[in-house]
């Protein structure tokens, strides 16, 4: 070892060999995440640094909309004042029609001997931002673990179901779109009780109903309700508006396209709802379609 | 305000160094609601240190700081990390041909390898099933390429000497 450089001159690792390690421990990391979910632990540490500069961030542009509130005009708020009341007498009339339906099911249920559907407490929770990452379709709502939320809770906004949890950091929790490509939720035709899966189309802003036979009875305007199958989203929550159906003799199923009902703005308020707490047992094969097992399984640790 | 080659530059402070890397992930961090096509601030600071002090700022750091990317973005968890320390890895491996060219042909190599992490992650993330996002993702990478001339002369201003003459300077 005569010949190694003075101190002076040393500079570590080679470059070739520091890339080639902090790629393979990139692989590595990626397979753990997408495969395992063993990297949460280190996105979890990792989320107490980023969120400071998270919140300092979004500070001012949750300022502007505070302010915005703050100074809209009397007239406005009377105006608004004004449509909920009114809203508020069509919904009391709609609310004692539910009070009796429900006293009614429920002892319809007992006589059923069905499992009664408890429902459970929900969270009440504000979207922060959409999440930036362009390969997916996720919003960051303001409330984490510290709050009990848990991955695997359906979210909900006034008209319909928004996603569902899939990661839970400490103060904040990422919710995959019903939009998402790698989600799937179970629904049912309103109109004639039609079951099906509807997955994220990719696209980005539809759904898409997939193995319906190009016969199957769906048309446009259609509404989705979820149908309560996968023991997740509680029954009967709508989900999409029936678009656009191609129907085509060539192919065994229809191309059919919804318009998810829920909107995703900024600062717009979500409910976290309890996961149903009737779930079956899981089945010994779960000879499910793929795409939708993902979700479905990490949602069943969080339980 | 190019680096010219007749001005010496005075030593470069770590401080400012952190501070400029600490601003650009606070821009990446802000909340992008759908607009597609923000530069990757990050990416581009990145490749700026490591271009003009690539013994200071390296491919460690540079995945380090893609972690944080990730977790903020809730992206795949190493898809940052591995783009960010391939574009430091490149950028430190030709920093003295990219120093020896004017501005403009300087953005034309930062636009290659900015382009050349962003195509790294979209593979990574096809491969790992997600959506194409679409061309439009591209657009971010050229936007921050244009920027470079005015990093350059953002960036390099703490360390220019003023252009008075002092007599008793040696240099």
């Amino acid at each position: 070892m005569e010949h190694t450089p003075p101190q002076f001159f040393h500079r570590g690792p080679a470059p070739i060999a520091r890339l080639t390690f902090f790629a393979l421990l990139s692989v590595f990391l990626m397979v753990l995440d997408a495969r395992f979910r063993y990297a949460e632990p280190l996105r979890q540490v990792l989320a107490i640094v980023a969120y400071p500069l998270q919140q300092i961030a979004t500070a001012p542009f949750t300022a502007i909309a505070r302010s915005r509130e703050f100074f809209s005009t009397q007239s406005a708020l009377r105006e608004q004042n004004t449509a909920l009341r009114a809203q508020k007498l069509r919904d009391a009339e709609d609310l004692l029609k539910l009070q009796a339906l429900r006293t009614e099911n429920d002892s319809l249920r007992r006589l059923l001997a069905a499992k009664e559907q408890v429902p459970g407490e929900a969270i009440f929770a504000e979207i922060v931002y959409a999440g930036r990452d362009p390969f997916s379709r996720k919003v960051i709502i303001d409330r984490g673990a510290q709050h009990g939320v848990q991955t695997g809770q359906p979210v909900v906004d006034a008209s319909g179901v928004l996603g569902q949890v899939t990661r839970v950091q400490p103060l904040l929790a990422e919710v995959t779109l019903i939009i998402d490509k790698d989600h799937a939720i179970p629904v049912q035709v309103v109109r004639n009780g039609l079951r099906g899966v509807a997955y994220g189309s990719g696209d980005g802003s539809t759904l898409e109903l997939r193995h319906m036979a190009s016969n199957a009875e769906v048309e446009a305007g259609d509404l989705l309700v979820t149908s309560g199958l996968d023991g997740l989203y509680p029954r009967g929550l709508p989900v999409a508006k029936i678009a656009k159906i191609e129907r085509d003799s060539a192919y065994a199923f229809a191309k059919i396209l919804g318009q998810p009902v829920a909107g995703t703005t900024q600062h717009q308020q979500v409910l976290v709802l309890a996961a149903e707490a009737s779930a079956p047992t899981w089945s010994a094969e779960p000879d499910r379609a793929k795409k939708g097992a993902r979700t479905k399984r990490s949602a069943r640790k969080g339980e | 305000m190019a680096a010219n080659p007749h001005h010496i530059l005075q030593p470069v402070k770590v401080g400012f160094m952190t501070a400029s890397v600490v601003a650009a992930l606070a821009f990446n961090l802000l909340p992008w609601q759908d607009v597609r096509g923000v530069p990757d601030l990050l990416a581009l600071v990145l490749t700026f240190w490591c271009v003009h002090q690539p013994r200071k700022m390296g491919i460690g750091i540079a995945w380090l700081l893609g972690l944080v990317m990730d977790t903020a973005n809730g992206a795949l968890f190493g898809q940052h990390a591995l783009a960010y320390a391939a574009l430091a890895y490149t950028a430190q491996g030709l920093h003295r041909r990219i120093l020896s060219f004017p501005p403009w042909p300087q953005a034309l190599h930062v636009l290659v390898l900015l382009l050349g992490s962003q195509l790294l992650m979209l593979a990574v993330r096809m491969l790992a099933g997600g959506t194409f996002p679409g061309v439009s993702f591209f657009v971010g990478g050229v936007i921050a390429a244009a920027l470079w001339p005015l990093a350059t002369f953002v960036l390099l201003a703490p360390q220019r000497r003023p252009h008075e003459v002092d007599e008793t300077r040696p240099i």
